[in-house]
């Protein structure tokens, strides 16, 4: 068994355990979190099916700059919700 | 394996958009559908033993056994239009926050209708 | 009782997609693609009307396109259509970006104070990531890459800015001129290739030696206006979700 199949078996269980508790979690805060370590782990399966401009596109749109923006909208909820 | 994954990952994101109320978290479970989609679509073109589609100096002929390359030019553009769609449903969002101040779907449109 | 119905959808969902997809014979089984079935084994060996002309590194010359990175000829040369209605479609969401949150005039404001570590090292940090950003999208026809990471990567590098210094803003209007500019490039490249060429987008230099720097034809060309479009683009949206209501 070489290294790359094992490297694809914990990818794809991390993937499925990572999705899970991003639907499931309570606190919208840790499920984008949990949504940026997700696109980590999809830049690792890019890499593993050979594809290496999809995974410098995933790994700077995906868990940068989506993360971003999600953080700036639950920043500025929160400031609305102090307010009242 | 991985490919079953991916059809498993669209799975969780549908069951995301069913059985979540808040605003931001449907968004987070169209990115989960998104992602397992964009990996589907490339494990579709996967050929085992081949190479990146890139000519390089080592793999200097195109005789050699190489990955589909047409799934990933499909997928590139895939991902940057996900930003913007996305971006554009959180700006929605922020609006409905402001006019309602509320994320929850049932406190939204539910008061009339139950 | 909601979840167990959502359970039992998926179930059946999923199912029918496992059925459909490896029940029968036209969908191969994963890793085992015969690529001469496919469409792609044109765009391999760069010819669209011979059959199985051996392309060589360093060798091969005048080809329908001169790029060595095989996405890169797909996505601006193949099918560069397509990727002018991305762009499209990427212009109209950032458009709609701007008219939901633009009319807020105030800044949002972090939670956090930046220290002296964080200001200077975002300085220092970013003409680096910008400069990454530039010779990713000008060297796509060589390297992984292209307009789309590169752009985005000179966004990230505004957002570090963004991060780091609470009174730092953007000017939008240069960046708003350097997206109009590059769209309005861009349709005039493809109308350029119409008159002298045939068809729209078509490519209209001399493609030289496949693995130069100078060797693709427009290719080049067309994925730095895409990667200062796509730049652009993305750092207007990040300006527009930094901006807040100020009235109460």
């Amino acid at each position: 068994m070489k290294i790359i199949n094992i490297v694809e078996i914990v990818t794809s269980l991390l993937l499925l355990i990572l999705a899970i508790l991003a639907v499931s979690s309570k606190k919208m805060i840790n499920s984008i979190i949990y949504l940026s370590f997700l696109s980590m782990l999809a830049v690792v399966s890019f890499v593993i099916m050979r594809s290496p401009d999809v995974a410098i596109t995933e790994a700077v749109i995906g868990s940068g700059l989506v993360t971003a923006v999600f953080l700036f909208t639950l920043l500025s909820m929160k400031k609305v919700g102090d307010k009242k | 394996m991985i490919q079953y994954v991916s059809i498993l990952l669209m799975l969780i994101g549908i069951y995301g958009l069913l059985i979540n109320k808040n605003i931001i978290k449907i968004i987070v479970a169209l990115n989960i559908f998104e992602v397992g989609l964009n990996i589907f679509i490339i494990s579709v073109g996967f050929v085992s033993g081949g190479v990146a589609p890139i000519l390089t100096s080592v793999n200097n002929s195109s005789a050699l056994i190489f990955v589909d390359p047409l799934p990933q030019a499909l997928v590139l553009t895939s991902i940057v239009i996900g930003l913007g769609t996305t971006a554009l449903a959180l700006g929605i969002a922020r609006k409905m926050y402001t006019t309602y101040n509320s994320l929850d779907l049932e406190e939204i449109g539910g008061i009339n209708n139950d | 009782m909601k979840k167990i119905v959502a359970i039992l959808f998926l179930g059946i969902l999923g199912f029918f997609i496992f059925s459909g997809i490896y029940a029968n014979d036209a969908f191969g089984s994963f890793g085992k693609v015969n690529l001469n079935d496919r469409v792609s084994n044109k765009f391999i060996t760069k010819s669209v009307t011979n059959d199985n002309e051996i392309v060589e590194y360093n060798k091969s010359s005048n080809l329908e396109t001169g790029s060595s990175n095989y996405v890169t000829s797909i996505v601006v040369n193949y099918r560069s259509f397509d990727t002018l209605g991305e762009v499209t479609v990427l212009f109209v969401s950032s458009l709609g970006v701007a008219l939901l949150l633009g009319s807020f005039g105030g800044k949002l404001t972090l939670k956090y104070k930046a220290n002296f570590i964080l200001r200077v090292g975002a300085k220092t940090v970013f003409p680096l990531i910008a400069l990454i950003g530039i010779y990713i999208f000008t060297h796509g026809h060589l390297t992984p890459g292209g307009g789309f990471p590169g752009g985005s990567m000179i966004a990230s590098a505004v957002l570090l800015l963004y991060l780091s210094d609470e009174n730092f803003r953007a000017k939008m209007s240069s960046f708003k001129l350097t997206e109009s500019l590059m769209g309005s490039l861009y349709v005039l490249v493809g109308i350029f290739g119409l008159f002298t060429a045939g068809y729209f987008l078509s490519n209209f230099l001399n493609t030289g030696v496949v693995g130069n720097l100078f060797s693709a034809g427009i290719v080049p060309i067309v994925y730095v206006l895409v990667g200062l479009k796509v730049g652009s683009e993305l750092t207007g949206i990040i300006t527009d979700f930094l901006k807040e209501e100020v009235n109460e």
